[in-house]
């Protein structure tokens, strides 16, 4: 299969890092602003950012629905952070009128490591990520609380979740695209190819 | 920096790689100063990124005249407690005590800034020694690479706060563009000579010659008032930015907020920018920069 072409949605966040992951685990990586530019994409990212602003900005501009149908229909999606929260079916203590994507049987607590200053880095070892564990970067990072029956949970920090996967949606707590370190983005292309293989069957 | 930590270590607070990596999470988006939990509602409602958490606005530090400081704890705390996106708060250029004051207060990142009076005409703070984050403003490529020697984690602009007049904004952000567009061409030999005029360390001067930008987030701050402004200020290069007296100085604050965000986001498409810029009331006034005394021009606070 030819280089899968992946977007990442830009509406806010930091959309530059994951473009230079992406490229560098062979995905033709590209911007996704506006519902048209989903048409032509076989894998998303929702980047880390501010996960109030990337709502709020998403139904302000017709991209909430047609992002929800797309992952529906099983387009593979990979959310860091915020991008996490956009893909839980349920926020513990959601901001008032916050809405998500959703695609993933959890519930999340936001800023559930606390505030910038308890901000960290640490080791973490990530289920289907070989060698050694990534270097996690978590910035007033989220963790998921509880997951549903067809959640797998990928990763935990401190007996707290922080990375899972159900079906086609990966999503991690931490930023991987922050570091050099680009396995968990060859992860999510592997999943997109899998994906486009299994369609073309 | 990027060392690969061992297994079993402790988690590392206040790393360079969170300090810079927050500000990668507020690219695209607009940062706005608030004086009161309301304001601060109004803000997060209308899509922004994060407050800034100060007494007066610029505009009213004009005003006002004597000297500005930090802001009352009470009034940041209260802020910290009525949203949940990142706040932020001043410090006095130098005045590494009141820096230390709003990080156990808890503030996400700090503001050294020359919107308050400076407390020391020589040294900025040591922002190394902090876990909480600073961002510096900076007039050209050399101010922002000293900042950043200094542990400056994100660089703004330092237009003229207060005025609602986005010439020296302008003026910045494309003073620091020309110069990394002139760093890019030039060769090894060259950037030791650079490094000495930029009045920057060497290590800097060649790693944003590789670049091709800052090796930290650049916004844009003081003087935007109108969704055009804000896109101008990203169409000239700015990650995101800064809004200070522009939104609450104005006649529609709620609707003026929401409008300015959505120009930053889709600062390339100027249907959006027309569509966002109509109804929106009385913008401030406004001072024009050329008028100002050269003692009230807060650029030349800093060095």
């Amino acid at each position: 299969m030819p280089s899968p072409v992946i977007g990442v949605l830009a509406l806010q966040g930091d959309v530059r890092e994951h473009l230079v992951a992406l490229a560098a685990a062979d995905a033709v990586a590209r911007p996704v602003r506006r519902p048209g530019a989903l048409d032509g994409v076989d894998g998303l990212v929702i980047p880390g950012g501010e996960s109030t602003t990337i709502s709020k900005l998403a139904v302000l501009f017709g991209m909430m629905e047609p992002l929800r149908a797309r992952v529906r229909a099983g387009l593979p999606v990979y959310g860091t952070c915020a991008g996490l929260i956009m893909l839980a079916d349920k926020i513990l203590d959601p901001r008032s009128g916050q809405e998500t994507i959703g695609g993933i049987d959890m519930i999340v607590r936001r800023n559930a490591f606390g505030r910038q200053n308890e901000s960290f880095e640490a080791a973490v070892d990530i289920e289907g990520v070989e060698g050694d564990p990534v270097e996690g970067v978590f910035i007033r990072a989220p963790w998921v609380e509880s997951v549903g029956a067809g959640t797998e949970v990928l990763a935990e920090h401190e007996g707290h979740i922080v990375a899972v996967r159900q079906g086609n949606a990966l999503a991690t707590s931490f930023h991987p695209e922050l570091t050099g370190d680009h396995r968990v983005h060859r992860l999510f292309t592997d999943m997109v190819r899998a994906r486009g293989a299994a369609d073309s069957l | 920096m990027s060392s690969t930590l061992p297994d079993n270590q402790a988690p590392e607070t206040g790393t360079a790689r969170v300090k810079r990596g927050m500000a990668e999470q507020l690219k695209g988006g607009v940062i706005m100063d608030v004086v009161t939990p309301e304001q601060a509602k109004i803000a997060e409602d209308a899509g922004a990124v994060a407050v800034m958490a100060l007494e007066r606005v610029p505009a009213d530090i004009r005003k006002d005249g004597g000297v500005a400081r930090m802001s009352d704890p009470d009034m940041i705390e209260g802020i910290i407690e009525a949203v949940s996106i990142p706040v932020m708060a001043k410090s006095r250029i130098g005045h590494f005590v009141e820096a230390q004051v709003l990080q156990a207060l808890g503030v996400d990142y700090i503001d050294e800034s020359e919107v308050l009076t400076p407390a020391d005409e020589v040294n900025h703070s040591d922002k190394w020694a902090f876990t909480t984050p600073f961002v510096c403003g900076a007039t050209n490529l050399g101010e922002a690479l000293r900042r950043i020697a200094e542990g400056a984690a994100m660089i703004r602009s330092k237009g003229e706060a207060g005025t609602g007049n986005v010439v020296e904004a302008v003026r910045h952000l494309r003073q620091i563009k020309n110069e990394i567009a002139r760093l890019r061409g030039c060769d090894n030999h060259e950037l030791y000579a650079a490094a000495k005029e930029l009045r920057a360390p060497y290590e800097l001067v060649a790693e944003v010659a590789e670049l091709g930008r800052l090796p930290v987030v650049l916004f844009s701050a003081g003087g935007v008032a109108t969704p055009a402004d804000a896109a101008l200020m990203r169409q000239l290069g700015a990650e995101g930015v800064f809004v200070g007296s522009g939104i609450f100085k104005s006649g529609d604050p709620a609707k003026r907020a929401a409008a300015i965000v959505k120009a930053t986001t889709f600062y390339d498409d100027p249907k959006v920018i027309a569509d966002a810029s109509r109804d929106l009331g009385e913008a401030m006034v406004g001072i024009n920069c050329d008028t100002l005394p050269e003692a009230e021009r807060y650029a030349n606070r800093g060095w």
